[in-house]
């Protein structure tokens, strides 16, 4: 369950699931070892003068060297060669990391406060990202309110997903198994909460997966409550009667609901209906007012009498 | 010993109003020293705060909520009111004049007026509390921050008006070292810390504006619903991460460059020894200035701007390094043969470069395409930049303290206090910050108010180190009292310094010198 953050021995990275990663990773470790030589040579030999030229007497007299033109030029030459071989290494990694197989398998990847959605072209929707073993996958993906950014730290892969725009990225996992998704741009109250799971699966399992319709056989209230994780619904509302971003669902069929403005109402199917398309016409008392975006076009009126559905069953 | 006939510039006038109308640059600098030492305090309780709540994987003592706005109050706290204005505005108003044997700078009264900039800007930023806060980070990135809480636009307008204070530091500067210079002081004569706050008044003069701008349009977009950055309006949410970063990197140099101009002091008077390479030291300050402002894409690798713009931004971010090793080893050439006094402004310089050097080689990673693509938004890149701005402008401000202390005042500090200071500084923070290199590789997103458990022991070894800093400078603001209130009478020229603030009484007069200083020698002639 936690492969993707274990360290990978001594470099302290998580597992590579791919070659690109790999690739980094080697690349990483060139780095940190020339890194650390560099700090050992600098800090262990301003440790090594502090130590043999430390003053003895009020009276030391000093060397008077102002410059010295080769040691000058080494200094700038050699580090500005090691910094464009490391650059040009990067360079190569990078292009392979943004060309973009023409056979890859396309996930479509819609980030939201604070949930991530994932759409196949089967029309299949999930909360966690299945994905096949060993064959490419690209993540198309977009943002539906702010900024967020889409990171698999076991692949290396990160990118900014914006508003209005589509942006993309692609790995092949070679290894299967869960691995974490972050979201690394803040994005609000519940950013660290914005967690989601990869699930590669062995390409058989995979197509199983794909071509199983997991609503068939469930009631019109299963539908609504399983709807509520696929459009995020949950991570700021509970069915437990816990209080999280917005009110819970426990018990509010057919309660009277208080507002901000002093007003109240019953909430039957028409204010559900209501707080779905448009979340700011009633505000609940103690509430924040505009925490929740419209599902307006995003969501299908058969959607929408599931979830009441569901909310009629949770007592 | 400070008998000076004249008086100083600290009796000179008396009364709370001769300092608050004062046009004199030492109380202009000593004003804001203790404006930034309020902040710094400030902004040190609130990232205290924050280790406490990430000591455990869940919810600790704060909501999520209320980390968000602690998490923005220390990052804009620390970066616009402390690490920006500590050196050049503090340190550089006070000495920078008197090095180069001038009477004031070009423009005492825009140097005031500087100085109330930065406290209406603060006042302006803090209000933003009272309008339910700010949880953007410090770095306001849209369409979030034209979402989320009213405060915004006061915390955005405050960094607005603090930028002006800066600009106007700047161009003070600029003018004083073109137009002020005593007679014989060349440019080739200036001292290297004026040199460095040479080159941060150039950046402060040229992209704090665009800071400016940015926010305006900002406010702009926020109050009047004018599509610039939400692409709800038809605005472009990366075109705001150019904007800002367009300024925002430049202002990394403006606060390392100046940290860099006093590390060199510290070294060559506290080793007694003439600088080594100061033609390479003060031009590769120049050379870090000039190519600062073309590498800001590097915050952004990740953000949707264009392949072949990362990779240029990458090329171009390694060429700063080059400036900034020469300026390493020649610190470290400077050693050679000297008589180190292990006193604490010099234990502050060797913890500089220590940590400086971690600092330095973590970026050049940070600035290598597909390390970065990992390493974004990360506590690797936390890591990074508090070695830098911490274990690097930080520990110059303190150094600088303690060696100008004696000049500034009149007194010495406890050096047994100043070393103990030290100490758990440097130690608490490593502590704190080398565990979130680790984190990061792991990757472990930054700005998280929780987190998976297998981060937690390393973030528990984080948080004790926080506190150990914090009981390091609780040390330090100590030190500072006793010394003012109870230090032993400093001499003029207490560390045996060649630099031209050190030949004049101990405090300075009004006007610097008694009669105009001729200068005929270099500023490092230690022979």
């Amino acid at each position: 369950m936690w492969s993707s953050v274990a360290w990978a021995g001594r470099s302290f990275m998580p597992v590579a699931g791919s070659e690109v990663a790999e690739k980094l990773d080697s690349l990483y470790s060139f780095l940190l070892i020339s890194s650390a030589i560099s700090c050992v040579l600098l800090i262990g030999g301003m440790i090594y003068f502090a130590v043999k030229y430390r003053r003895k007497s009020a009276n030391d007299k000093t060397a008077y060297i102002t410059h010295n033109h080769f040691l000058e030029f080494l200094w700038s030459f050699i580090p500005f060669v090691l910094f464009m071989v490391v650059f040009a290494w990067g360079w190569w990694i990078y292009d392979e990391s943004r060309d973009f197989p023409e056979d890859a398998f396309e996930v479509h990847v819609v980030g939201k406060q604070w949930a991530w959605e994932y759409l196949y072209k089967s029309g299949r929707q999930s909360v966690d990202l299945v994905v096949p073993q060993n064959r490419p996958v690209k993540l198309i993906m977009t943002s539906q309110d702010v900024l967020h950014s889409f990171f698999i730290p076991s692949m290396r892969v990160k990118q900014d997903v914006l508003p209005g725009r589509y942006t993309a990225i692609w790995f092949e996992s070679k290894l299967a198994g869960e691995f974490n998704v972050f979201c690394t741009e803040y994005c609000g109250t519940k950013h660290s909460n914005m967690i989601s799971m990869m699930k590669v699966l062995p390409e058989a399992e995979f197509e199983e997966w794909l071509a199983n319709d997991p609503t068939k056989g469930m009631s019109l209230a299963e539908q609504g409550q399983n709807l509520l994780k696929l459009k995020g619904c949950v991570a700021c509302h509970s069915s437990d009667g816990s209080r999280v971003i917005g009110p819970t669902f426990k018990g509010l069929w057919n309660a009277k609901r208080e507002f901000a403005d002093g007003s109240n109402a019953l909430a039957d199917a028409n204010y559900i209906r209501e707080s779905i398309l448009n979340p700011n016409a009633k505000i609940v008392k103690t509430y924040p007012a505009g925490a929740m975006p419209t599902f307006q076009g995003q969501i299908k009126e058969a959607e929408i009498t599931a979830i009441i559905e569901y909310f009629k069953s949770l007592k | 010993m400070s008998a000076h006939a004249g008086g100083n510039y600290i009796n000179h006038e008396k009364g709370l109003w001769s300092w608050l109308t004062t046009i004199d640059h030492k109380r202009i600098g000593v004003m804001y020293f203790i404006t930034v030492m309020i902040f710094f305090l400030m902004g040190g309780i609130a990232a205290m705060l924050l280790r406490g709540e990430l000591y455990t994987a869940d919810q600790t003592i704060m909501s999520a909520d209320m980390y968000n706005q602690v998490m923005t109050l220390h990052g804009s706290i620390m970066v616009f009111m402390v690490i920006i204005p500590g050196i050049p505005a503090f340190l550089g108003n006070f000495f920078l004049p008197i090095m180069i044997g001038a009477k004031d700078v070009a423009f005492p009264k825009v140097n005031l007026t500087s100085w109330y900039c930065l406290i209406v800007g603060a006042i302006v930023a803090f209000s933003a509390l009272f309008f339910g806060g700010v949880d953007t980070g410090w770095t306001f990135y849209t369409p979030y921050s034209i979402k989320t809480f009213e405060g915004t636009i006061w915390m955005v307008a405050g960094a607005f008006i603090i930028g002006f204070s800066s600009i106007l530091t700047g161009l003070n500067f600029v003018v004083t070292v073109h137009k002020l210079r005593a007679p014989g002081m060349t440019m080739g004569r200036m001292p290297l810390f004026v040199w460095s706050l040479y080159s941060t008044a150039i950046l402060q003069v040229l992209a704090t504006p665009v800071l400016g701008i940015t926010l305006l349009l900002l406010i702009a977009e926020r109050t009047m619903g004018i599509g610039i950055f939400d692409p709800a309006l038809g605005g472009d949410p990366v075109l705001f991460q150019h904007f800002f970063w367009f300024y925002s990197h430049p202002a990394v140099y403006i606060m390392i460059l100046p940290a860099m101009g006093v590390v060199s002091e510290l070294i060559t008077t506290h080793s007694k020894k003439t600088i080594f390479g100061y033609t390479a030291i003060a031009y590769s300050s120049l050379a870090i200035s000039a190519i600062s402002f073309f590498v800001w894409g590097h915050h952004m690798f990740v953000s949707g701007q264009s392949e072949i713009a990362g990779i240029i931004f990458s090329v171009i971010t390694m060429l700063v390094g080059v400036p900034t090793a020469i300026k390493m080893f020649n610190w470290l050439t400077t050693m050679y043969k000297g008589s180190i006094r292990f006193d604490a402004p010099m234990l502050y310089a060797i913890g500089f470069m220590f940590l400086f050097a971690i600092g330095g080689v973590t970026g050049i990673m940070l600035a290598v395409l597909p390390v970065d693509v990992h390493f974004h938004d990360t506590y690797f890149v936390v890591a990074h930049f508090h070695y830098v701005m911490v274990g690097g402008t930080l520990m110059a401000i303190m150094g600088g303290i303690y060696h100008w202390f004696p000049k500034m005042f009149g007194r010495l500090v406890n050096d047994t206090y100043a070393r103990w200071s030290w100490l758990f500084i440097f130690i608490g923070f490593n502590v704190t910050f080398f565990p979130q290199f680790i984190l990061g590789a792991m990757g472990m997103p930054r700005r998280y108010f929780d987190y998976i458990p297998e981060y937690e022991s390393l973030n528990q070894i984080s948080s004790w180190g926080a506190w150990t800093i914090g009981v390091g400078f609780l040390i330090g603001l100590f030190t500072v009292i006793h010394g003012l209130l109870k230090g032993e009478k400093a001499s003029d020229n207490p560390w045996g310094s060649t630099t031209l603030e050190w030949t004049t009484a101990t405090p300075p007069p009004h006007e610097n010198f008694d009669k105009q200083p001729v200068i005929t020698a270099g500023p490092y002639e230690y022979r």
